[in-house]
């Protein structure tokens, strides 16, 4: 049996660092908002041209006056993503672009992929994804209520907003873009989360019932023993899957795939170092189980 | 737990064969309607062009609110009440009345009955709202009337909308309805939105005018710029034909002067006042007006009572069919603006479906190979229930003709990884139980039974979290709730029937053997 027990303070430390330092981030530093919540202009360009690069690119589209412009490769030496605001809105703005290009480079360049989004559009998407994470949340909170006594629902809470305020940290840290996939991948390890420390909370309870002589403090080690293997053989199933996304996937899902991996790479830790170190510190014993039930009778 | 009648295990075989036949249509064709259905493909993998349209309505509402003065001034003129001071303010009437009058007249605007002011009895709102400010009174449309106004123009916008669109030939176009002023247009298959997004940034509205020197002209003047926006006129606010009375239009090839122009046929009644108009203004310029710029103004030299004639105006063929097309299928109500787009080349599209399927092989594949070496037997029972539950997830999704998108693949990926979830839960429960337990069947009942309410919260969770994107997320991303979603649903069935089934069968072979998982 592996102590995890014995390191319940050194994790709950480090996991407050984590989330002070993460909101410290978001705060200050700020997410990097893709144009789906900021609004602008994206086009991924493929080049059959070598004399098309990132600096000849950024060249041109700086020429066009567009206000900020990033040019940036996609993938391959061949690719490039090009993102600008689009400030005024320009009808016209990718026919003008093309007709610019065309100027430089003849045809030896392919527009894969065009997106527009206006400011209206991209601020109701802001708050559309806002209100859907929100939403996730408080339906779990409900469901956990529903299903198991408050000190747990408080646990399995605690341990959700660690896993989506540490991982939007780290997409704040490496300025990686928020886009609508992310807010996707952002719900799915809401649900991850709690599907992995519901598990081990059903076991607690289910010790809790069984045992009425060993503490808390033990007893949750005892049961995240117990359901150790199925934890670990859950997320490495999980992680194969989606590694095989960010590897295999393509660029468009890169993003998306790596939220997924660190969402249950935290997702894991936080059933075990977080929702049950609040048992314990709640002091859960027996009684807290019969007297609920009791209560249902 | 272990026990399957013959009658379930018949049907856990029919309806798995079922889906998997249902998947594999994909595949191959099958001349059968049922089994004649395919998943759709999203715009993001087939390719195409995604726009989403907002209505300006204020135009409209300002042109009501301006026919809506006439018509008050009109009403009370009957009734022998003198209205003064009209005027129009941030789309508020303001407008004075004697204080003898001020009763009567927000009476007839509270009136249920009243003509000026509809009611309706379902909202128990009137169209407009009357209030007394002190020194004037002021009226507008209530929320009831703007709500009717909106979708009104809305409804007239997406036909004419649709019929710009068809009149262009895309494949299957899907135009919908978002909100009461947003217009939803889904282009498959098309990589250059050029040509539509400008058909559909026009309004296209065509009056003839004649232009004139006169300042004091009976119906109000206008100055206009041309076209190539240099040189301008001024023209009379007085139409003599609009689009409205046009019965055709195509663009043709003018031999003489070697141009293109765009002929036109009118209804009967435009044609009589064409006649009449060319007739009498011989000499004079009449002004070819589209959305507020001066096409052309060639100078009348005869009547045409023919109820034909031509717009020329320096046109290509391209900018002439374009302008046919125009007129032909009508104006919009209002201007729309292109609040979003998003378009995806066919060779893009592609691409992400090759990645996505290179993805789901090798994801499968490592899931698979760890599951096996894992579990040994009971591996090969997981993944054999993994492959018969990813073709009954192809199935559901073809049966009910889902649309998938890439962030959708994903979801198919994950839904692998997080399949073997709950078989991995219920062996590990059969291990603890076999601890104890030195009969088989006991300790595999036990585990099963153990395990469950783990697994239906697990799931429960997952589920709640799809739900909530599929009606909150948008496109692509409420792709991946529906395969997550309906993943959750195929991964019970396949878990309790199919691998349970397989299970059973082996355990009640090696009833007896020891460490059987």
């Amino acid at each position: 049996m592996i102590a995890f027990n014995k390191y319940y303070n050194h994790f709950n430390l480090l996991s407050s660092v984590l989330i002070i330092v993460s909101l410290l981030l978001l705060i200050f530093k700020g997410l990097n908002f893709g144009i789906d919540f900021k609004g602008g202009t994206l086009i991924e360009l493929r080049a059959s041209d070598s004399k098309i690069n990132v600096s000849s690119l950024r060249d041109r589209f700086n020429q066009m006056d567009l206000g900020d412009v990033s040019v940036k490769k996609f993938g391959n030496d061949t690719d490039f993503l090009v993102k600008f605001e689009n400030k005024d809105n320009k009808k016209n703005i990718i026919e003008e672009i093309k007709a610019n290009l065309d100027k430089s480079f003849g045809n030896n360049y392919d527009f894969r992929r065009v997106e527009n989004v206006g400011p209206k559009v991209s601020s109701e998407l802001l708050k559309s994804g806002v209100i859907a994470i929100s939403l996730s949340l408080a339906l779990m909170l409900i469901y956990i209520w529903i299903r198991f006594e408050w000190q747990f629902s408080l646990g399995a809470i605690l341990a959700l907003f660690h896993d989506v305020i540490v991982t939007l940290g780290i997409f704040s840290l490496f300025s990686l873009e928020i886009n609508l996939s992310i807010i996707a991948a952002v719900l799915t390890i809401v649900g991850y989360s709690m599907n992995d420390t519901v598990v081990i909370f059903d076991r607690v309870r289910e010790n809790l019932r069984k045992y009425s002589d060993i503490k808390i403090f033990e007893l949750t080690n005892i049961s995240i023993n117990e359901t150790l293997s199925r934890t670990i053989i859950t997320s490495a199933t999980t992680l194969l899957a989606l590694l095989a996304i960010y590897f295999f996937g393509g660029e468009i899902l890169k993003g998306f795939s790596l939220a997924m991996i660190l969402g249950v790479v935290f997702g894991t830790y936080s059933s075990i170092y977080i929702a049950n170190t609040v048992l314990v510190r709640l002091r859960v014993s027996q009684k807290t189980v019969l007297r609920e039930e009791e209560d249902k009778k | 737990m272990l026990y399957f009648s013959k009658l379930r295990i018949l049907f856990i075989t029919l309806f798995s064969v079922l889906f998997i036949l249902i998947a594999s249509s994909n595949l191959f064709k099958f001349d059968d309607n049922f089994f004649d259905k395919k998943i759709n493909l999203g715009l993001d993998l087939q390719g195409g062009s995604y726009l989403l349209l907002e209505i300006d309505n204020e135009p409209v509402i300002e042109q009501k609110l301006q026919n809506l003065t006439t018509t008050i001034r009109n009403y009370f003129k009957d009734k022998n009440i003198k209205i003064n001071n009209i005027k129009i303010e941030n789309q508020n009437i303001f407008f004075n009345v004697t204080d003898n009058d001020k009763q009567s007249v927000l009476d007839v605007f509270q009136d249920e009955n009243s003509d000026l002011n509809p009611y309706y009895p379902r909202f128990k709102s009137h169209q407009l709202e009357i209030e007394d400010t002190g020194f004037n009174l002021k009226v507008n449309f209530s929320r009831q009337g703007l709500i009717k106004l909106k979708t009104s123009s809305q409804d007239q916008a997406i036909e004419i909308v649709r019929r710009r669109v068809d009149e262009v030939g895309t494949n299957e176009p899907n135009i919908l309805k978002r909100g009461n002023n947003r217009i939803l247009v889904e282009l498959p298959g098309l990589d250059d939105p050029m040509r539509i997004k400008s058909l559909l940034g026009k309004t296209a509205n065509l009056t003839f005018r004649f232009v004139t020197n006169d300042e004091n002209d009976r119906f109000g003047v206008e100055k206009l710029k041309f076209e190539n926006g240099l040189e301008e006129a001024t023209v009379s606010k007085r139409i003599i034909i609009s689009g409205e009375n046009l019965l055709d239009a195509q663009p043709k090839m003018d031999t003489q002067a070697n141009q293109t122009i765009v002929s036109f046929t009118l209804d009967r009644v435009g044609a009589k006042r064409f006649g009449k108009a060319t007739s009498t203004g011989i000499g004079k310029q009449l002004a070819i007006v589209l959305d507020g710029k001066i096409i052309s103004a060639p100078v009348v030299r005869d009547t045409i009572a023919s109820g034909s004639g031509q717009i020329s105006g320096g046109f290509t063929f391209q900018t002439a069919t374009d302008l046919a097309l125009l007129l032909r299928s009508g104006a919009l109500p209002a201007p729309l603006e292109i609040i979003e787009e998003r378009t995806v080349g066919p060779d893009l599209g592609q691409d992400s479906i090759n990645a996505g399927m290179i993805a789901l092989a090798i994801g499968f594949m490592l899931v698979i190979i760890f599951m096996l070496v894992k579990y040994k037997i009971f591996g090969l029972i997981t993944n054999v229930t993994l492959i018969v539950n990813l073709f009954i997830l192809l199935g559901v999704l073809t049966l009910f003709e889902a649309t998938l998108t890439l962030p959708g693949i994903a979801g198919i990926i994950l839904t692998v990884g997080m399949a073997v979830d709950a078989n991995v839960l219920i062996f590990e429960r059969i291990k603890e139980e076999l601890k104890d337990e030195t009969n088989n069947i006991l300790a595999f009942d036990g585990g099963y039974t153990k395990s469950r309410t783990a697994i239906l919260d697990a799931n429960i969770t997952t589920l709640l979290a799809a739900i909530i994107l599929f009606f909150m997320g948008s496109g692509p991303v409420k792709g991946f709730a529906v395969t997550l979603g309906v993943g959750i649903f195929t991964t019970l069935f396949s878990v309790y029937f199919i691998a349970r089934l397989f299970t059973s069968i082996y355990v009640s072979r090696n009833k007896d053997k020891e460490k059987l998982i």
